[in-house]
Formats: C-alpha cells, sequence, structure tokens
C-alpha cells in the first residue's frame, strides 16, 4: 500500500477497503468478542496476563514469517510472559464468591469453580 | 525511561501515559463487570443462541461505558504516541496498565487476587516490557 498523506484523508476511507485491512478488521472483531466471552466467565486478573500472550505469538510471527530480528532483551520477555502465564493458568479461573462457598471445601480446585457457578446461577434463577 | 530531549516536561510525560494507564484499567474494570453482570456468556448461546448472546451484551448499560473507556484510552494513547516516542509510551502503558488492572481487580472486581497471580502480573509486566522496548 502507498504511503497515505494527511493532503489526501479520503484515501484512509479507501484503505479499509484493502483485503488485508478488512482481514485485519475481522480477526479484531473475533477477539473482541471471545475476550468479552471470557470474561463472562473468567476473572479479569487472570484473563488479563493469560492474553499478553498474544505479544508472544506476534514476536515469533515477526521473527519467522517477517524474518525481523529479535533481540535477547526481547527473547527474555517473551521467556517471563510465558512463564506468567503458565503461573496464572495453573490457578483457579474464577473467585469463589462466599455464598456458594460450603464451609471446609479446599480452594483451587477446578472441579469447585465449576460447581460454585452451578451453584451461583441456580441462585439467581430462584 | 524518560525520553531526554523534547517540550513536554516529566510531569507531562507521566500525565499523559497516566491517562492512557487510568482509562484503560477504568474501561477494562467496567467490562469485566458488565460481562459478570450478564453471566456465561457460552450458556446463555446455548439457549437462546448466538442473537441472544449479542442481546445481552448490547442491552447493558455498563458493557457501554466500558468500551466508551476502552476507546477514550486509545485516543490518549495516540495523543500520547503524538507527543512521546512509541519506545516509551508502549512498554510503559502497557505493563502499568497489567499491575493497575491486577490492583483495581482486587479492590473493585472483589477478585482473589492471590500470590500466583501477583506474581503472574509481574511476570507478564516486565516481559512485555521487554518486548515492547
Amino acid at each position: 500500500m502507498p504511503l497515505i498523506s494527511a493532503s489526501h484523508p479520503g484515501e484512509l476511507i479507501a484503505a479499509v477497503f484493502t483485503p488485508w485491512i478488512i482481514a485485519g478488521i475481522a480477526l479484531l472483531i473475533c477477539f473482541f468478542a471471545s475476550y468479552l466471552t471470557a470474561l463472562s466467565w473468567a476473572d479479569l486478573t487472570y484473563v488479563l496476563p493469560a492474553t499478553a500472550f498474544g505479544n508472544v505469538i506476534v514476536a515469533l510471527l515477526s521473527r519467522f514469517w517477517l524474518n525481523e530480528p529479535i533481540s535477547l532483551y526481547r527473547w527474555a520477555g517473551i521467556v517471563l510472559i510465558t512463564l506468567g502465564v503458565g503461573f496464572v493458568a495453573q490457578g483457579p479461573s474464577l473467585t469463589e464468591r462466599p455464598a456458594s462457598l460450603p464451609k471446609g471445601r479446599p480452594e483451587g480446585q477446578l472441579g469447585n469453580v465449576l460447581e460454585s457457578r452451578v451453584e451461583q446461577q441456580t441462585e439467581v434463577s430462584r | 525511561m524518560i525520553a531526554p530531549a523534547g517540550p513536554d516536561g516529566f510531569w507531562a510525560q507521566a500525565a499523559m501515559i497516566a491517562a492512557v494507564v487510568l482509562c484503560s484499567t477504568t474501561g477494562e474494570v467496567l467490562t469485566a463487570a458488565a460481562m459478570k453482570s450478564i453471566g456465561d456468556l457460552d450458556e446463555i448461546r446455548a439457549k437462546s443462541g448466538l442473537a441472544g448472546a449479542i442481546r445481552a451484551v448490547l442491552t447493558c448499560p455498563l458493557f457501554f461505558f466500558g468500551v466508551g473507556f476502552l476507546a477514550l484510552a486509545f485516543f490518549s494513547l495516540l495523543f500520547a504516541l503524538n507527543h512521546l516516542p512509541l519506545s516509551l509510551v508502549a512498554p510503559a502503558s502497557a505493563s502499568l496498565t497489567l499491575v493497575t488492572n491486577a490492583i483495581a481487580g482486587k479492590v473493585f472486581l472483589k477478585e482473589n487476587v492471590d500470590r500466583r497471580r501477583w506474581t503472574a502480573a509481574v511476570l507478564v509486566c516486565i516481559g512485555v516490557y521487554l518486548l515492547a522496548h
């Protein structure tokens, strides 16, 4: 695509109909829909670090698809993000609310989280 | 790191980045609260189809407040990029947002931010900084 100058802003509108831009916008809409769905059943503090893994995918794509060089600092960043995502993914995805948590139950199990979600929903529907 | 030269002083630079971080955090928290109030979208979709799920989201006023703040964050990011170098704005705003979101999630959404999530937030924060810088 040629450079768009500020004196011809109409070219920006034409750029929206470029196949690559259309594909980009469609994928961004997909991203937002999946992000909202994730937020509907998981905590924000779980979803945000997990979606940061997208940065790693972008870096790896630019390295192996666009052949851009990646410095040692960036490799270190990739390792840290991967570690962080691995850390957060091991824990429960949703905070258990006291109203739906029977006494004496161990925390941090995915089964309990799912159970508490079912209990929350049955309470709402009552 | 702060840009050495330029017409904007330290506090102006800090305010521009703070505006991005604040708007983005407010937007994320409001959107998350909206989605929690709607309920599990997968189940809504199973019950009343994709149109029902879209309707559930679009009829939630809190969702539009959230998206409004996210849009504000985007425009304040553009404003900051107009004044400051990308190598400062991108890593600073992306990594600070992760930490402020962890704090806001704990305070406003009452999420259980345990040691595991703090560690993850800090690791990802440093990682994003290194990657974007």
